[in-house]
């Protein structure tokens, strides 16, 4: 197998506060992936250095081999690695075409294209169309954004980054706030998501987890505190307490 | 609808466009005595179509933007009286200077809040005004620039003393340099800066270098505005300290308000709104009209625009809202 995301000794330190501390952590091709954690874990710090949102204390990043430490967002997305959010981030008055085809042009290099018309050149066009066919948008596409049902803008968000075609997906809590009847759709967009892409999954539900998930890795204090198997990690006395445990009583 | 059909439908020109445009270029025949005004509604139309394109396209605000208007204006004036008295050519200088100045003084406002972006903005408009007034021996200083002797457009239109002509000739470039702004914003860049404007962190994590495209929209509206001063110092033949004026900044600011941000149109509407609106009241009151432009805006603000325009807009068919 081969490693498509990697990071090694990865720390972030805020003052005094230990953030993320020496992560070293390995997502291989095609992984589908959870990082689980409580509150606190430092998830979201461990995202943004990814992502490169912020800038690492220590330790490095590597795409597919490759060190991106000191790559800005946009060229770490360029490279493939994509994340979505856990909140909507979503151009509320633009429509999910208007969304898409800018994503989707942005990745052929067309964002300095200043003559053209967006979608005007034929790929994009019809890459937009198969993007909102495999999120289930096809028959929404020119509703505005901030009109559509919580379940279509969840989707429509995976659908965003889905279109800039990751190697490495990054999912942050993709169901996070849907109403149940809207959940399967959610769910099964994740899980038709293309075998050679990379997809980490940051999620509290473990249902969804243990679904989803064939490696586990558990983030605790800024640091991993264990990865494994979902069995192996259900059964893993030091998880049931930091974590598990947790949940059963929250 | 497919999606190939529906991006086409997006660039798509609209009736009410076309008849807007006929008219506004119909008015050139129209009788004497309403052209010099009608000139200046063409000049404002395009600053405040300069300002929307940063702050109605990228999320932009700016209080300094005549920093680049009186800029294109003394550009195409010193050139006018210096080099060549050919209007097009001093426009296009006038263009040229703003652009790169634009290109330069972006870097100062990539960075930091709207809260920033104000201060930096202003700071570059008044150290430009202040150094007009200073290196007085070729900006004329308080004096004003004069001696300017614009030539003939395209070597045959001599600059009348109602304006036609100078109507013409911005309405022509107002028009020009329209088209190009909605083939800009209709663009793969266009929509990118639709984003940064929105959230210029998610459009970071679509792949979109924000900066980049920042600078970019930033230099091309300076040149945008700079064709403004350019024109307004052509048609008048002459270019006084109040190009660079804070007032010309805020003007041009409410003007776009008024019509409304991100459609292009808005500063165009807002430009004819707020010149009419000076004409009529100061008619009337002259040292009074700034008061009811403030009531003005003051209920525009409070009823919001949708309601207040709401009867206007709902006339119109759906195209142009």
């Amino acid at each position: 197998m081969t490693v498509a995301l990697e990071t090694r000794g990865l720390s972030k330190r805020f003052g005094g506060l230990v953030a993320t501390n020496d992560v070293t952590f390995q997502l291989e091709t095609g992984a589908r992936h959870a990082l689980i954690g409580p509150n606190g874990a430092g998830k979201t710090t461990f995202i943004n250095l990814l992502t490169g949102v912020l800038p690492p204390s220590a330790g490095q990043v590597l795409l597919a081999g490759q060190d991106i430490t000191d790559l800005r967002p946009e060229a770490r997305v360029r490279r493939g690695l994509v994340r979505t959010f856990q909140i909507n981030q979503l151009f509320a008055d633009l429509t999910p075409l208007e969304t898409l085809a800018l994503a989707v042009g942005e990745r052929h290099g067309q964002g300095r294209d200043w003559w053209r018309r967006l979608g005007g050149r034929d790929p994009v066009a019809r890459e937009v169309d198969e993007v909102a066919r495999r999120f289930g948008l096809a028959d929404v596409l020119d509703t505005r954004t901030d009109t559509l049902p919580y379940g279509k803008q969840r989707l429509l968000e995976i659908a965003v980054a889905f279109a800039c075609a990751p190697r490495v997906l990054l999912l942050d809590e993709p169901a996070a706030g849907v109403p149940e009847a809207e959940r399967r759709d959610i769910l099964d967009a994740i899980a038709a998501l293309p075998p050679d892409v990379a997809v980490l999954l940051i999620e509290h539900d473990m249902d969804l987890v243990f679904s989803f998930a064939r490696r586990i890795s558990v983030l605790v204090d800024g640091g991993l505190l264990v990865e494994g198997e979902p069995a192996a990690i259900a059964a893993d006395p030091r998880v049931r307490a930091v974590y598990l445990g947790e949940t059963a009583h929250g | 609808m497919s999606a190939p059909e529906s991006l086409a439908r997006r660039a798509r020109w609209r009736w009410p466009e076309i008849v807007f445009w006929l008219v506004a270029f119909a008015a050139i025949a129209a009788p004497s005595g309403k052209h010099l005004i009608l000139n200046e509604i063409a000049i404002l139309a395009l600053f405040a179509l300069s300002l929307d394109l940063i702050l109605g396209y990228a999320g932009i605000i700016s209080l300094g933007h005549a920093a680049f208007f009186g800029l294109g204006a003394y550009a195409a004036g010193l050139f006018c009286k210096h080099v060549a008295p050919d209007p097009l050519l001093g426009l296009a200088v006038g263009i040229v200077v703003s652009g790169l100045v634009g290109l330069l003084t972006s870097l100062l406002v990539l960075r930091g809040s709207d809260l920033t972006r104000l201060m930096v903005t202003l700071g570059v408009a008044l150290v430009l005004h202040e150094l007009a007034n200073a290196l007085s021996q070729w900006t004329g200083g308080a004096d004003g620039l004069q001696g300017m002797t614009v030539g003939p457009l395209l070597g045959r239109f001599d600059f009348d003393l109602y304006g036609r002509t100078a109507y013409a000739y911005s309405v022509t470039i107002l028009f020009v340099l329209f088209l190009l702004a909605r083939r800009i914003v209709r663009s793969p860049f266009g929509a990118s800066l639709m984003a940064i404007r929105r959230n210029p962190l998610r459009a970071s994590a679509l792949g979109v270098p924000v900066n980049r495209r920042m600078i970019a929209v930033y230099a091309l509206a300076a040149a945008y505005a700079g064709a403004a001063g350019a024109l307004l110092a052509q048609t008048t033949a002459y270019v006084s300290l109040e190009v660079l004026e804070f007032n010309r900044s805020a003007d041009v600011l409410l003007a776009l308000i008024i019509g409304g941000v991100g459609w292009l149109y808005g500063g165009i509407a807002g430009a004819l709104v707020f010149k009419v609106l000076q004409d009529v009241l100061s008619s009337g009151a002259p040292q009074f009209w700034l008061f009811w432009m403030g009531l003005f805006l003051v209920v525009l603000a409070l009823v919001g625009r949708e309601r207040l325009m709401g009867g206007v807009r709902g006339l119109l068919p759906k195209a142009l809202r």
